[in-house]
């Protein structure tokens, strides 16, 4: 037992209310450390603390109280003998007299009651004392908001777990209720309030019971918040909203059949108000109290409901004024909307509980409302949609609505809805069922001019909601499908007549309405679940027939043939979801087999673009993917082999069946789960043509072909698993020309290489060559860095002789191999290290021979190549963050300031003996090395991508330019003022565009002058005109930093004077705009700078309101007023 | 004397929609795109009415038919009709309209404001006042008219 003392001064601190709150707090934290742990008994506590519990001086009693309160609600785990919760109960029952400590008694008495019975809870003789004193002594309406809160969850929890105890008070209890809730306004209580009346209807069910006595009084204190009206802005920190109101509301009037007299009237009042949040609230709390109030109650309503209901539905549906929405859902978002959709819910929950099988059931009303039969005629009556007024549209659709809801609830109502309405709109179509509707006049339109929309789209409806209703309903009575009056007989005995008639429709179409509808009725026809299929087999074959010969025949007519296309989809995805063997087969007879016949050469029924959105739209059927596949990759090999062989007419074939089998149908593999053998058996076809075919007969090299087969290549390769890749890689290996293959070492290669060194095109490189090394290349690009290589070194010295040929694909594949070359050498079968290869891989490509003459001399083709090469190299280094780039940007660099005098080879020995050269300043290779810093930085579709598998260390970009950027500004400085400078600072602006522009804003102080300078030089040359674009995002980037804004200011006569010039940059539209855009930007930088420069600024930008395009002219306009507005 | 709104209730009708023009694929960096009616009156239709927190295109005292352009001859007409016939914010509509086109056209145009025929008790007047550039110039002078003329320039410039 501690001490008294020692605890005694946490009391002190707590009672004394000059003390901070914080520390308060600690106190009682304290004290209810010490109980838990059982150093402090309750009586102790309460012993000790006698004076303050029970003191004259009402501030100092109320803190004592509620230390005690406290201490219990953080005690609500620790377990107390029934004696000691006895007694605190009545303390605090007693204390709730005591109005001005009664905030403790309150939290005391809810803190008693949250106990739960596993650690000591209230007796319920105690809780029924407590609940008799609260309602004698606590006016709940004259508390404070948290009072009022406390107050209301003492009697939510007394009514949760004493229901027994707290229904013997009756009366009084529903009384004392009645007058706590009463005027309250704050939403957290109102919360409470609502649930507690919902609570009471669970309680007294019985209407001669105390609820009974007072519903309208509960009822009237409930109606005044109807419909809530709530505007507290979102951020108020009570993190409760209008609709969690309106639910809660909800509740409390669905809760007890009691409030039924009171609430249907009041809904239906307010549903005829003519605020939409008050109708669309009423339809919510119609549609909630109708199933629990029970049918016995509401059905007296229900002629008063059905009205209303009809008429909100009749005079809110969403008008579909063009086919562009129609058949969609329109935005859904609009109160409109809403309503009209809730209306509909509600005309469902009416349905379905308000049916009784004998007579006034809710359906009779509907169907027997002679309003109803007034529309059906006049909406049947509509030829065509388009035509129609807007009023008669949305009757249409307001009662296609109302039909299907009522149709969709259960078998009897759409037997009876069918009887009605469904005959009379076949005869009207035309249809000649076999049974005559005695509601059909007989003079009635028939088909003779011109279809009847109206019928056309009720028919749609009623089908689509019949075949819902055998997806919602696992089984049927026997008799629906035999009994002749039943809904689904009448429908069988006349779906081959309506079948011909859709057809018919579809063979000379009047409208896109018809269209749409026709279609929707014959997709539905064929997508009802097997057993309860109203169409026959042959049927069904007919309808598949029909869609199929669309697709064929009619591709002149978009709309029709997309909606055709889509029918099938989904014909064919209900067969796979429903597993229907029977229709399967037929469908994989008519539809598979004819599409996939399109993609044979001699099919000429529609243009290939169009079979190949057929095909793809198709292949998203699982079940028959792999039947797609196979002919995709037929047609991919007989069109490649006629191409090889000179056929020109193929090649236009294969590029799109390319880019439609790589970007469409493959992804679909992926999912479908046998993604590597389809792989890896197109990859193996595609080798073993260019296998079988020695030589190319067209001479032309069909570059635009062959791209897409390496990309498509390249995709079936790296989506295979390693050992796929392994195989792929053999059989490609197995391809190699074997001179290549032979050439084990470097030297050997190199011999090969002499003979090429004058080349100054692919011509000595044959045709066939150039697509076996391309497609190799490409299987290297996308392999996985797990996927082991054979034979590193002559692979390395192959891809070495190819790049210097000029090869792109092999110095991607280079650099993929670089990429990924595994880190630790002794663990893979590679034999040397990724350093020692590089070494050799500059050494074969800037130093051909020992004695050969020096890189510089050679020719500039042979330049650009190699540039290029190193340049994918260096990338494939810096994304994996090897330091042996840094020898490569050098050697570029020194590309870069290449003149006289200098070396580049990265051999010290060689240096002396270079050679003195008269290099042009701007010579090609200081351009190819400059524009080689673009490929460093840029992503590259091509290689050295995530979906190819790359190495790619976080933010390569940004080390790369922290590291190059002191470098490349010192040789700009170094650099005598020559032409010289053009291609450095085209360099320094490839680095500065491509990386992201967060790194480059962070180092605005060092670029901000030599960008304006780049920017002032490059913008004299035409062929720089994107990079001036970019650049100048670069700007404008760093004017929209804080930092940026600072350094602008420091450099501000330049920028200004640079922008100015870019003003009139002839080139390029968007430079100017962005031009004008960063004057604009710059107006905002403190006045006394800016202020000298404000009439050049002026000048300028009056000549701009003269531009030759709009949106410059604009921009003018806007820049003019925000420079002349900081006078 | 009883200052009230002049015309204390006006029509207001709803804003057109903002045109999108058709914007060519193959954009010609070097083809002229002229000035044209549409690219005045869309300077032009945010201006504030002076006396109601609507713009005048709201009001309709300025359509796109009321406006004349001509690129070639660097000439622009805008004839504008004020909500009831003897405002006296004629005047200070038309001086908006012209402050906003002086400052957004080129200078080599002549710009030309005109009340609408019939539509106002003073036309000639107004149109005299508003064409005339030492009246115009003058009026800028004025630090309040210029004040109150920027307010309802504002909402453009958005």
């Amino acid at each position: 037992m501690e001490k008294p003392n020692s605890w005694i001064a946490h009391v002190e601190a707590f009672v004394d209310s000059a003390r901070a709150t914080n520390q308060q707090a600690a106190s009682v934290d304290a004290i209810a450390v010490l109980v838990h742990k059982d150093l402090l008994t309750l009586e102790g506590l309460v012993i000790e603390m006698e004076q303050y519990l029970t003191t004259s001086d009402h501030v100092i009693r109320a803190r004592g109280i509620l230390l005690l309160a406290e201490v219990l609600s953080h005690l609500l785990e620790k377990p107390l003998d029934s004696r000691t919760v006895s007694s605190l109960v009545e303390f605090f029952t007693s204390k709730l007299e005591d109005w001005q400590a009664l905030h403790g008694a309150l939290i005391g008495c809810l803190a008693l009651l949250k106990r739960t019975k596993k650690f000591g809870m209230v007796e319920s003789n105690d809780a029924k004392s407590l609940a008799e004193s609260f309602l004698r002594n606590v006016q709940v309406q004259s508390l404070a908001v948290r009072d009022r809160k406390l107050c209301f969850e003492v009697i939510q929890r007394l009514l949760d777990v004493y229901p027994q105890a707290v229904v013997e008070l009756g009366d009084d209890l529903v009384y004392g209720i009645c007058e706590a809730i009463d005027e309250e306004k704050d939403p957290r209580c109102l919360m409470l309030t609502f649930s507690l009346v919902g609570t009471l209807g669970r309680l007294f069910p019985d209407p001669s019971g105390p609820l009974g006595n007072f519903s309208s009084d509960v009822f009237d204190i409930l109606s005044r918040y109807f419909p809530i009206y709530f505007t507290h802005p979102k951020g108020d920190g009570l993190d409760i909203t209008r609709d969690d109101l309106s639910k809660a509301l909800m509740d409390a009037f669905s809760s007890s059949p009691l409030f039924e007299p009171f609430v249907i009237p009041l809904l239906l009042e307010k549903l005829s108000s003519s605020l939409p949040s008050a109708k669309l609230d009423s339809l919510k709390y119609l549609n909630s109290c109708v199933p629990h109030y029970g049918a016995d109650k509401v059905v007296k309503h229900s002629q008063v409901i059905w009205s209303n209901l009809k008429d909100v539905i009749f005079n809110l549906s969403p008008h579909r004024s063009s086919l562009s929405t129609y058949g969609s859902d329109g935005d859904m978002d609009s109160e409109v909307n809403q309503i009209a959709n809730e209306a509909l819910n509600c005309l469902q929950t009416a349905i379905s509980h308000l049916n009784f099988p004998d007579q006034d059931s809710f359906l009779c009303l509907i169907i027997d409302d002679e309003d109803i039969g007034t529309r059906f005629w006049s909406v049947t009556s509509m030829k065509n949609y388009s035509g129609a007024s807007t009023e008669i549209q949305c009757q249409l659709s307001a009662l296609g609505s109302i039909l299907s809801i009522a149709s969709k609830v259960s078998v009897y109502c759409c037997t009876n809805v069918f009887q009605k309405f469904f005959s009379c709109l076949m005869d009207i179509l035309g249809v000649s069922g076999k049974h005559a509707s005695k509601l059909c006049v007989t003079d009635h339109n028939t088909c003779s001019d011109g279809l009847n929309f109206g019928a056309l789209y009720l028919s749609m409806e009623l089908l689509t909601s019949c075949r819902e209703l055998t997806l919602s309903s696992k089984e049927f009575a026997p008799e629906v499908i035999s009994e002749p009056r039943s809904w689904f007989y009448v429908l069988k005995n006349i779906s081959r007549e309506l079948c011909d008639a859709l057809g018919s429709i579809l063979e000379t179409p009047e409208s896109a309405e018809h269209v749409y509808c026709a279609v929707k009725g014959l997709q539905v026809l064929a997508t009802f679940p097997e057993i309860y299929s109203p169409v026959s087999e042959a049927t069904y074959e007919d309808i598949l027939v029909m869609l199929m010969s669309i697709i064929t025949r009619r591709n002149k007519e978009t709309y029709l043939w997309e909606l055709s296309l889509k029918a099938l989809v989904q014909i064919g995805l209900w067969i796979e979801n429903a597993h229907d063997s029977a229709k399967a087969i037929s469908y994989n007879k008519l539809v598979i087999q004819r599409i996939v016949s399109m993609l044979q050469p001699n099919d000429s029924t529609i243009s290939l673009s169009l079979k190949l959105v057929a095909i793809s739209e198709i292949s998203s059927i699982d079940l028959y993917l792999l039947t797609i596949v196979q002919a995709f990759e037929e047609a991919i090999v007989s069109n490649l082999r006629a191409c090889f062989e000179g056929n020109l007419k193929s090649s236009g074939v294969l590029v799109p069946l390319l880019q439609c089998y790589s970007n469409q149908v493959l992804p679909r593999c992926h999912t479908c789960g046998n993604f590597n053998d389809i792989a890896v058996q197109v990859a193996v076809s595609i080798w073993n043509q260019i296998e079988y075919v020695a030589v190319f007969r067209s001479a032309i090299l069909m570059k635009d072909v062959l791209d897409q087969v390496m990309m498509t290549m390249k995709h079936l390769v790296a989506g295979c698993t390693e050992e796929n890749q392994f195989l792929i890689l053999q059989k490609a290996c197995s391809s190699l020309p074997k001179t290549f293959l032979i050439a084990e070492s470097l030297p050997c290669a190199l011999s090969q290489l002499e003979g090429f060194q004058c080349i100054q095109d692919t011509t000595l490189m044959s045709c066939r060559d150039e697509w076996v090394f391309s497609l190799f290349g490409s299987v290297v690009i996308a392999l996985r860095p797990q996927t082991p290589l054979v034979n590193v070194k002559i692979l390395l010295n192959l891809f070495v002789v190819l790049l210097l040929k000029g090869n792109m694909p092999a110095a991607q594949a280079l650099a993929s191999m670089v990429n990924k070359w595994p880190a630790d050498v002794n663990k893979s079968e590679v034999s040397y290290s990724l350093d020692q290869a590089i070494e050799e891989i500059l050494k074969s490509c800037l130093w051909t021979s020992e004695s050969s003459s020096n890189f510089i001399d050679r020719d500039s083709c042979f330049q650009k190549y190699v540039v290029l090469g190193l340049a994918w190299i260096g990338k494939g280094l810096l994304m994996r963050g090897h330091e042996k780039l840094k020898e490569i940007a050098m050697l570029l660099l020194k590309c870069l300031v290449a003149g006289k005098n200098v070396d580049i080879t990265p051999f010290q020995q060689h240096e002396n003996g270079s050679k003195d050269v008269g290099q042009d300043a701007s010579s090609p290779l200081a351009t190819f090395a400059a524009d080689a810093f673009h490929v460093l930085l840029s992503d590259s579709e091509d290689c050295l991508n995530k979906k190819f598998h790359a190495t790619i260390r976080p933010l390569y970009k940004q080390r790369f330019f922290s590291s190059m950027l002191p470098i490349l500004l010192s040789s700009i400085k170094e650099s005598d003022p020559s032409s010289k400078k053009v291609v450095l600072y085209r360099a320094f602006g490839h680095v500065i565009s491509d990386t992201p522009l967060a790194a480059v804003v962070g180092e605005a102080k060092k670029i901000v002058p030599t960008l304006a300078d780049a920017l002032a030089m490059l913008s004299l040359d035409i062929l720089n005109k994107d990079m001036i674009y970019s650049l100048l995002l670069v700007v404008s980037g760093i004017l929209m930093d804080d930092n940026g804004k600072a350094i602008v200011l420091e450099n501000v006569h330049t920028i200004i004077s640079l922008l100015i010039k870019l003003i009139s940059y002839p080139h390029l539209m968007i430079v100017r705009e962005t031009a004008i855009q960063c004057l604009v930007a710059i107006s905002v930088l403190p006045y006394a700078r800016i202020y000298p420069y404000r009439p050049q600024v002026f000048r300028a930008v009056s000549t701009a309101l003269d531009d030759r395009k709009r949106v410059v002219r604009q921009e003018a306009v806007r820049c003019r007023q925000a420079w002349a507005s900081i006078a | 004397m009883v200052v009230g709104l002049l015309n204390a209730n006006p029509i207001v009708y709803k804003k057109k929609e903002r045109r999108a023009r058709n914007v060519p694929t193959v954009i010609d960096e070097y083809a002229v795109e002229p000035i044209d009616e549409q690219e005045i009156f869309d300077y032009i239709r945010d201006i504030k009415d002076p006396e109601h927190p609507y713009s005048l295109e709201e009001l309709k005292v300025v359509t796109e038919d009321s406006i004349e352009a001509n690129d070639k001859q660097s000439y622009v007409r805008v004839t504008f009709t004020p909500t009831i016939e003897h405002c006296s914010m004629a005047t200070l509509i038309g001086l908006c309209l012209r402050v906003k086109l002086m400052r957004s056209l080129p200078s080599r145009y002549k710009v030309d404001i005109r009340v609408a025929p019939g539509r106002h008790a003073t036309e000639a007047e107004v149109n005299k006042q508003l064409n005339d550039k030492e009246r115009v110039a003058a009026a800028l002078e004025n630090p309040n008219l210029l004040e109150l003329v920027d307010s309802c320039l504002e909402p453009t410039y958005a």
